[in-house]
């Protein structure tokens, strides 16, 4: 890919707000055209902060952003036609109806949809005379995507798009996207939602305390991490008593009590030679979780690494609340 | 939901927005809003019509013996002085505020339209309640008082487009300075009040003592109020105009400077 396929170029972005607090320290990445790139993060690691100068909303405090190859904040006029964008908080007035603010919206759009049009799209048709005020969040929600569709952008900026959506909004929203990705649409959308980058994202990268920890598609981001075999030796047994780690391809251990946690990059080796060895030696092997890395896991070792400390669980909650931590 | 769509309108006969069509589209929206909020209608078109009739009752001709003014010249003035004040002033410090606390400042931002066509945008329908009010009271107190045709119109129609430009750049100044709606409301109470008494629209600067009347004479709105009172009796002396003309401008330029100095588009975190 050459540069000029870069719809979205960033080179070390710096954010400072007006306290002194570097909200962004120093963050790259590039997004070809009609690529989904997913910003993930914990809340805080500077996702909002990074997006909003892409948005042109704000000037960084260094480094170079690009986007369709103008300074989206010295070059407003040249970019603004051309990106769609979609806050993480509304931003409607509360009076006005949902016809109404797509219309205020379309006169300032240029080669806006038809109103309709995009009211279907985000499957608000029937909520097009009511209040905005009365809406549900998950239907605020639409609605900024229906305006952020509006101009038919080449460039599409989604802040959390599915927060606050039921399953089913979410499902919706994410067929939505997938559908205007393959009609070339470059997609930028920042998530707290592993699941979203995985089920989306082209390539990701995931941020925290303002820099990049870790970057690449869903594969090479989790590839980088081991896989995990984790079980209970019986009473009378010890880790010692294993065969040699380096034979069972396994790269890394820790115990605790009775419970063994073994780290593998060659899953398909290390649990075959465990079972065997179990087997011969008529051990068994209580509570055995085999797991493959996974995204989940991967944010969470980041977490815990960038952080200097074990303590997955304050990852998993900041993460997400409503999800149990695997760890 | 459904990606099915109209075909994209072909290259290069895609239609730009322009400057005036985003703003008539703010502006629309914007009316519907006015019209919706009933505090703000209140305001905008009772009060300038009440507050210069009682006004009347305490300005009688005793008071304006020597100064060669008569009590229509005192109230038409004084009136579309109250209807920039709280018609387009005090209404949109409000909006201004509101807008700001609920991120549709910052939404507008992410847009085509630019930071000056916001502000402008959303200023519309106070400036054309502004207007309309100015014009019903020149109608109202023309027919009623008795006072005969502006002999300087210009001077007339040049004092209010200043006043209502100042009185819009005032109020995003003053909800700049503000962290709320609410907070915003409480600053603007004395800057109304200042005007109110200091810009001769209650109490014709000429019975103030000399040393008051000339701090009054360099407050924002006293040039707009000089001319459009000018506009009616014709004795403004071109230094008077050039006096008036300057201060306003001056006003507005230095209240522009410290908008786009310190204007803020989302509430502080």
């Amino acid at each position: 890919m050459n540069t000029e396929d870069h719809v979205i170029d960033v080179t070390d972005l710096r954010r400072v707000y007006g306290g002194g607090f570097e909200a962004v320290r120093g963050v790259s990445f590039t997004v070809g055209r009609g690529e989904l790139f997913a910003l993930l993060g914990t809340n805080g690691a500077g996702k909002t902060s990074t997006l909003e100068v892409l948005e042109g909303l704000a000037r960084p405090a260094s480094g170079r952003v690009r986007v369709l190859g103008h300074d989206p904040f010295g070059e407003r006029d040249a970019v603004r036609p051309r990106i769609g964008v979609m806050l993480q908080d509304g931003g409607f007035p509360s009076e006005l109806t949902v016809r109404e603010t797509l219309r205020m919206w379309a006169g300032c759009t240029s080669g806006a949809r038809p109103i309709g049009e995009a009211l279907e799209m985000v499957g608000l048709g029937k909520r097009a005379d009511v209040r905005v005020k009365v809406l549900s969040g998950g239907e605020k929600r639409r609605l900024d995507l229906a305006l952020a569709l509006l101009g038919r952008p080449e460039v599409l900026f989604l802040d959390e798009p599915t927060t606050g959506l039921d399953a089913e909004g979410r499902q919706d929203t994410w067929s939505l996207v997938r559908e205007l990705r393959a009609e070339g649409t470059t997609v930028l959308l920042t998530t707290h939602y592993l699941e979203e980058a995985e089920a989306l994202a082209d390539r990701l990268a995931i941020l925290h305390e303002g820099r990049i920890a870790s970057e690449g598609t869903v594969e090479d981001v989790v590839s980088a991490q081991p896989s995990r075999i984790t079980f209970d030796l019986p009473d009378g047994w010890f880790p010692g008593d294993l065969p040699p780690l380096d034979q069972l391809g396994v790269t890394g251990h820790s115990h605790d009590g009775r419970t063994v946690r073994l780290m593998t990059q060659n899953l398909q080796q290390a649990a075959t030679s465990l079972l065997l060895w179990a087997r011969d030696a008529g051990v068994s092997l209580g509570s055995l979780d085999v797991r493959a890395a996974s995204l989940e896991e991967a944010f969470l070792h980041i977490a815990r690494e960038a952080d200097g400390r074990g303590d997955s669980a304050t990852a998993a909650a900041s993460l997400d609340p409503r999800k149990e931590t695997a760890a | 939901m459904s990606a099915v769509t109209t075909p994209p309108a072909p290259a290069g006969q895609e239609q730009r927005t322009r400057p005036l069509g985003r703003l008539a589209a703010l502006a629309r929206a914007e009316l519907a809003l006015l019209v919706r909020s009933k505090g703000v209608m209140f305001a905008a078109l009772f009060v300038p019509f009440v507050l210069p009739f009682s006004v009347a009752q305490t300005v009688d001709d005793d008071t304006l013996k020597g100064t060669g003014l008569t009590l229509g010249l005192v109230l038409l003035p004084g009136a579309i002085g109250f209807s920039l004040l709280f018609a387009v002033y005090s209404s949109l410090v409000t909006i201004y505020a509101t807008r700001r606390d609920e991120l549709v400042l910052k939404r507008l931002r992410t847009g085509e339209l630019r930071d000056n066509e916001i502000l402008a945008g959303t200023a519309v329908p106070s400036i054309i309640i502004g207007l309309a009010q100015s014009a019903v009271l020149i109608v109202a107190v023309t027919a009623l008082l008795d006072i005969g045709a502006p002999k300087a119109p210009h001077l007339a129609v040049l004092g209010i487009l200043v006043g209502i430009v100042l009185m819009v750049v005032l109020a995003a100044l003053t909800s700049a300075l503000s962290r709320t709606a609410e907070s915003a409301q409480v600053m603007a109470m004395p800057v109304l009040l200042v005007l109110m008494l200091g810009s001769g629209m209650v109490v014709p600067l000429e019975v103030f003592p000399d040393s008051l009347a000339s701090v009054c004479e360099r407050l924002p709105l006293t040039g707009a109020m000089a001319l459009i009172r000018g506009g009616w009796t014709g004795e403004l002396s071109g230094g008077d105009i050039l006096t008036a003309a300057v201060t306003s401008l001056a006003w507005i330029a230095l209240s522009l400077f410290a908008v786009r100095r310190w204007f803020r588009w989302e509430p502080r975190r």
